[in-house]
């Protein structure tokens, strides 16, 4: 929120990106421009490199070659503390969760907070619980141990703790992936209502079509190693590429895209 | 950028009845403010200012204790008011208060108390009399399926036991071997400066052959087999109940029984006997190469004299104890594996306890025969 010029400094910034697993190429001079404050959806196929791209831009593993910039800090020879700098500015929701499973929920979420703030314990559980209940989980599940937790409660608590400092960009891996239509609704409503309130840039990897038209401003498909189209669904719609026209063309494309007209 | 240190959030008293705040309220900037807030005293009755436009950035963090202490002036004065908060940071507040007052609305969680002395020890009871209870109906059903598997011997999984005799047998052969050729030379050394103060060196042979077949081999082998079968049990069947395997494994009309625990038993009911012959031979070597260093026996006269001794019964005694300690290291570790329930950290914990529960009903069940055997006179 206190970034010199919020407007001017992309979110995410990747160009002549590459990746190998030995011989196997995931991405070939992939390029990628993700802008502050907008709701950006990865999606592509199994196996496409979507998640291998989130674990590069989120530091947790490192290209062959091509630079990333994460809010304007470059991850190539990034030192220690630049890192641990730069990961208190997000926050990053794992597909099953990534909740410790000795802590308690108010515990998992405060996490954040205790490790990197001087804040007093009450205080810390008192943020925790407040962004328990703006994810929208009951008081109650403070208390408890993930194990104890649904799949869709999970979610949220995860969500929850990538929300405990405050991140200036937001990355959530299948947010909506496993849950019933009421409780992936309610996901999408909390998304917005993120942005619109923090201002955040929110990264998410998703297959959910409703998702992608109800609430992403731009949507890439990454297919064959590369971004085959950049834009807003209805832009998308246009394109002829067949990575891409799997979204539109088929029952559920259909249907997901007459839902929002 | 966030990360130039923040300058700390502060609040200065600029009239009575104004307040000045400055610096950034967020995460890394508030520090201790918020006990510093709690202490200010104001009088009742009267209204508050709060100057806000010197705040330069606010988070939900500051935000939250900006609430918190609007509240509180808003409960003690009557009246309490924010001035010249920049308009971004006003919504960031108007959200805190939404979602306060919904807080509140749903009743606050309680405080899980800690049990005092009596309440726990009751539990801890509780728990231990459940567990026994459920190992008995584990024992219980493993032995009515090992019972089917004798009655139709076609059912028998021949598979699982032979890799089972392989990884818990045949791997385990140089640990058991090299450490009872270690305890033999061991109890050899010690008994050497006895027995040559009476120039009684030959009852090396005695002290050895006696000690390594009726008791050492037998118990290392089970202890060194608790330790590297019984934990991988635990953690092979822990880990495939918290992914779900062992229920997708009953769906599919395989009885998690009879897929994974009685190759293991029957898998160690054969390794373990054989293991303890193995240990039985080397810790008997290791005694010899030692009387013939330390005491000077040679090797024809220790085997002589080991002949003469040590009878067949001793030797079978110590076999004897192989399999009841196999049942106690499978049964013991299986159970574990399929108490596990959550996640990574039940897994290690279930690990743990099959690990010490096996090492000490091994010892407890040797103990039991020392006393069985002295009263037959064995």
């Amino acid at each position: 929120m206190n970034e010199p010029s919020p407007e001017t400094t992309p979110a995410i910034e990747i160009s002549q990106l590459t990746t190998r697993f030995g011989d196997h190429v995931v991405h070939a001079d992939l390029d990628l421009l993700v802008h502050p404050t907008e709701i950006f959806a990865l999606v592509g196929g199994s196996g496409s490199g979507k998640s291998t791209l989130l674990r590069e831009i989120i530091l947790l593993q490192q290209p062959a070659s091509g630079s990333i910039k994460v809010l304007g800090v470059d991850l190539e020879n990034i030192s220690d503390p630049a890192a641990l700098a730069l990961r208190q500015r997000w926050g990053v929701m794992f597909q099953s969760g990534g909740l410790f499973g000795s802590l308690t929920i108010r515990e998992n979420v405060g996490l954040p907070l205790r490790e990197h703030s001087g804040l007093a314990d009450p205080l810390i559980d008192e943020i925790a619980d407040w962004k328990l209940a703006m994810t929208g989980l009951e008081p109650s599940v403070g208390a408890k141990y993930p194990s104890e937790l649904s799949g869709g409660m999970m979610k949220r608590a995860s969500l929850a703790r990538a929300l405990a400092l405050d991140p200036e960009l937001l990355f959530l891996d299948e947010p909506t992936a496993g849950l019933d239509p009421e409780s992936a609704e309610e996901i999408d409503r909390l998304i917005k209502k993120l942005r619109d309130l923090f201002g955040l840039g929110i990264v998410i990897i998703t297959h959910d079509l409703d998702l992608l038209w109800q609430i992403a401003d731009r949507v890439g498909v990454l297919a064959d190693g590369k971004m085959q189209g950049i834009g807003s669904m209805s832009e998308l719609a246009q394109l002829d590429h067949p990575a891409v026209r799997k979204f539109f063309d088929g029952p559920r494309g259909r249907a997901a895209q007459s839902g929002v007209k | 950028m966030t990360q130039t240190p923040a300058t700390a959030a502060r609040f200065t008293r600029t009239k009575p009845l104004e307040l000045a705040l400055s610096g950034s309220w967020t995460v890394r900037g508030i520090g201790r403010i918020d006990s510093e807030l709690e202490t200010l005293a104001v009088p009742s009755g009267v209204a508050v200012v709060i100057d806000a436009s010197r705040i330069d950035a606010f988070d939900s963090a500051g935000a939250w204790i900006v609430h918190k202490l609007l509240h509180r002036l808003h409960g003690a004065s009557g009246q309490a008011e924010i001035r010249d908060l920049r308009p971004e940071f006003v919504r960031l507040l108007d959200v805190v208060g939404q979602e306060i007052a919904q807080q509140a609305s749903t009743s606050p969680p309680d405080a899980v108390k800690p049990l005092n002395k009596l309440e726990s020890l009751g539990r801890g009871t509780a728990d231990a009399l459940e567990q026994g209870v459920a190992l008995l109906a584990f024992v219980g059903e493993s032995s009515l399926a090992l019972s089917g598997w004798i009655a139709h011997p076609a059912r028998i999984r021949w598979r699982p036991i032979l890799y089972n005799i392989r990884s818990a047998g045949f791997d385990a052969l140089p640990i058991v071997g090299l450490l009872s050729f270690l305890l033999g030379v061991v109890v050899a050394y010690q008994g050497a400066d006895q027995l040559r103060q009476y120039g009684a060196n030959i009852f090396v042979a005695d002290l050895v052959g006696l000690s390594m077949l009726r008791e050492f081999a037998p118990l290392i082998t089970a202890i060194i087999v608790a330790g590297r079968s019984g934990s991988a049990y635990a953690a092979q069947i822990g880990s495939m109940a918290v992914s779900e395997e062992i229920d997708a494994m009953r769906t599919i009309g395989i009885a998690p029984l009879e897929m994974l625990v009685l190759p293991k038993v029957i898998a160690l009911f054969i390794a373990l006997p054989l293991l303890t012959v193995f240990a039985d031979v080397l810790g008997v070597f290791g005694g010899m190469i030692m009387a013939r260093a330390q005491l000077a026996v040679s090797y024809p006269e220790f085997l002589d004299r080991f002949a003469k001794t040590v009878s067949v019964t001793a030797y079978l005694i110590g076999i004897s104890k192989a399999p009841v300690f196999a049942a106690i290291i499978v049964t013991v570790g299986c159970f574990q594996g399929f108490r596990t329930h959550g996640g990574a950290d039940s897994v290690g914990l279930q690990t743990t306890r099959s690990v010490v529960q096996s090492i000490f009903l091994v010892i407890v069940a040797d103990a039991l025969f020392s006393v069985a055997f002295s009263a037959l006179d064995l």
